[in-house]
């Protein structure tokens, strides 16, 4: 790929008093990607979306967005960036339509009418345009907040936790979207809690503790963890769960249903640790999870962030 | 039930204890209503700056200042000796009263003419003046007792031996809300502005509105005029619908230039506006805004001089009443429209509203930024 990367920063980081939130993160998204950005909470996911964004100035670091300095060019990106807030960050007090027209009023938008006319139609709420967005369900909430994040057609749109708390269709539409968009040109960064959510993404960066563990594609990371993993289907697997994670070799057991997930590093060491309750479990080799990964990466990165001081 | 009301009670404590704000107005208000009422307010002022145009250097008259201060009424402020030089005092509002002694007043003393003492008032405010010019006859004569000895007893047997005609400067018959009127203005314009404002830019905050707008390419200074500009219209309204109720209603004189008094306006409610801008930054929620403009509007009301004398308060009461902004902008309305000010004799007042405004604006915007956090 020759193409400028739309989201290039280095070292990013950003102190709270003496807390360290974001530490030297890098994160490089291709111009058209969706990069899922996932964590613990609190590992400083929305710190890093809001430098990227201009909302917070980084103490460290530097970086480009479109090709724009992030430390000298915060206004030029702001024209160019959506941001959609954790938080419903329209005003409830407006009617939906009005909230959008007002959008369209801050970034100075042509055919005003026009472009909140047919964002209405495409959200399917034209014939609901006047009523008060507070009075929106949390799906419908969400659907109006990406429409007003994308009115201005932004190059980068950016979503911090977009479908927490949303059902299962509207998170399936959503996503239909933010991959519509993506097709079109747009370069998505959003950060969830949903291993569903990212496994559709293009590529994923995965924070803990403010430091960046794991970048790529899901296959990359999945694979770059080294995880070997077992089921275990037969009566009663799912309550070994605690006994099996004591064993030595085993990293962690996790009961699915009626079956048992257990995964380490070493695919022998797995073997023997579950080899006392082979005669009434049958333990085949599985696929490790993202969640597997996920895990794995968050127990050592609370050992490291004990013992790293640099 | 009372495990469960005793379960509210502690989370309600504990909720309380968490929220400095709450904390500081549960203890600060009493604090402050306690000094105000208690020590602020007094509704006999005493220590009325008072000038003697003395046109008659005799010991009648050096009688009557000596009697006159010894009232403690008084603090004889000038003996001007040019003529029409009392008369600018009270103007400006540097002395309430101004004594005019005439010339050969001693002489007419002396011959039983009983000749004339004009006490001019400014009437502006006839509440805080009425009791010292019942103060005023009294000390006179005393004074004359005095010094009517010998041969002159007779001339205090009978009839007063002078007479003190009394002038109500800009007020003659003493009507109160001639007063209060023009100084409703000031609260009015106050509440609206400041706690208004305050609150709008916090609703921000609080409702998570704010770092939607911050993420648009909206500037820090647009949104604070955006914020500014209906409320200023409010308080445009306001003040058109004050005026022309004190015109039809209440009959106030209004001597002064509109123009003038309109611009000494809107220098007040930008000043208004900064200084809820100014405190929107420093609180977080609604809530907390709205107990900073009652922490502010109540010393406004009951210190800048609209409800109670501004001269009876003692003296670091009247020098904290200055840091208000309604304070300046009250004398500026009662000047122009009672008194007739020109824009010379505005200038002292309306130079501190500029100045608070330059203050409070630096403040707002500086501590205003464009990122969160």
């Amino acid at each position: 790929m020759s193409e400028a990367p739309a989201i290039a920063v280095r070292g990013l980081t950003k102190r709270f008093g003496g807390r360290t939130v974001v530490d030297h993160v890098d994160l490089t998204v291709q111009p058209g990607r969706i990069c899922g950005f996932l964590g613990p909470n609190g590992s400083g996911k929305t710190t890093t979306l809001r430098m990227i964004c201009g909302l917070l100035i980084p103490d460290e670091g530097e970086g480009e967005v479109l090709g724009l300095d992030l430390a000298t060019k915060r206004r030029a990106i702001k024209h160019q960036i959506g941001y959609m807030t954790q938080k419903f960050g329209l005003f409830s007090d407006l009617s939906i339509a009005e909230n959008l027209e007002f959008i369209a009023r801050v970034y100075r938008l042509d055919n005003r009418k026009a472009r909140v006319d047919a964002a209405l139609e495409r959200l399917g709420l034209a014939s609901r345009s006047t009523q008060l967005a507070g009075k929106l369900s949390g799906g419908w909430k969400q659907r109006l907040a990406l429409a007003a994040a994308v009115l201005h057609e932004p190059r980068i749109l950016l979503l911090d936790e977009p479908t927490a708390g949303v059902d299962p269709q509207a998170r399936r539409e959503f996503w239909d979207q933010i991959h519509a968009l993506a097709r079109e040109g747009m370069t998505v960064l959003v950060s969830t809690h949903y291993m569903d959510e990212a496994e559709r993404c293009h590529e994923i960066a995965y924070i803990a503790y403010g430091v960046m563990l794991a970048r790529g594609t899901i296959g990359d990371v999945i694979a770059g963890s080294g995880l070997k993993a077992l089921q275990g289907e037969g009566p009663g697997a799912d309550r070994l769960s605690a006994q099996i994670e004591a064993r030595e070799g085993v990293e962690m057991a996790a009961p699915f249903g009626t079956s048992l997930h257990v995964c380490g590093r070493d695919i022998a060491a797995l073997r023997r640790a579950v080899a006392p309750w082979a005669d009434q479990v049958r333990f085949t080799e599985a696929d490790p999870t993202l969640e597997d990964v996920f895990i794995h990466l968050m127990k050592g990165a609370a050992d490291n962030s004990v013992l790293e001081t640099a | 039930m009372w495990e469960r009301i005793g379960a509210m009670v502690f989370k309600e404590v504990r909720q309380m204890l968490r929220d400095p704000g709450t904390i500081a107005m549960m203890f600060m208000f009493p604090i402050l209503q306690l000094l105000i009422f208690g020590i602020a307010i007094n509704n006999d002022p005493r220590h009325l700056p008072l000038a003697v145009e003395a046109n008659d250097n005799s010991q009648f008259s050096r009688a009557i200042v000596s009697s006159l201060r010894a009232t403690s009424y008084f603090d004889v402020v000038e003996i001007a000796g040019g003529y029409g030089e009392g008369d600018r005092l009270i103007a400006e509002g540097k002395a309430s009263f101004l004594l005019t002694i005439p010339p050969d007043f001693a002489r007419g003393v002396v011959r039983g003419e009983r000749p004339q003492l004009l006490l001019t008032v400014d009437a502006t405010d006839p509440a805080s003046t009425g009791p010292a010019v019942a103060a005023v006859n009294e000390a006179v004569s005393r004074a004359l007792g005095q010094e009517l000895v010998g041969p002159l007893a007779t001339r205090q047997a009978s009839a007063p031996p002078v007479n003190v005609v009394l002038h109500r400067a800009y007020n003659p018959e003493g009507i109160t809300s001639h007063n209060t009127v023009p100084g409703l203005l000031a609260i009015i314009l106050s509440m609206t502005m400041v706690a208004l404002t305050a609150m709008s830019v916090s609703r921000e905050e609080e409702q998570g509105t704010m770092e939607n707008l911050l993420a648009t390419p909206l500037r820090p200074i647009e949104v604070m005029v955006g914020k500014i500009v209906p409320y200023f219209a409010m308080g445009f309204v306001q003040t058109v619908v004050i005026l022309i109720a004190a015109k039809v209603i209440f009959a106030v004189p209004f001597l002064g230039s509109l123009a003038l008094l309109l611009a000494c306006t809107l220098l007040f409610a930008l000043v208004c506006l900064a200084l809820g801008f100014t405190m929107s930054t420093l609180v977080s929620s609604q809530v907390q805004s709205m107990q900073a403009s009652m922490f502010y509007l109540m010393p406004s009301i009951l210190l800048s001089g609209f409800a109670f004398p501004f001269r009876g308060m003692p003296w670091p009461v009247q020098w904290l009443a200055e840091l208000l902004p309604p304070t300046h902008y009250i004398r500026l309305v009662r000047g122009i429209m009672l008194k007739g000010w020109d824009w010379r004799l505005a200038v002292p007042e309306s130079a501190v509203l500029l100045l608070m405004l330059v203050t409070l604006g630096t403040i707002a915007v500086q501590r205003y930024r464009d990122t969160v956090a």
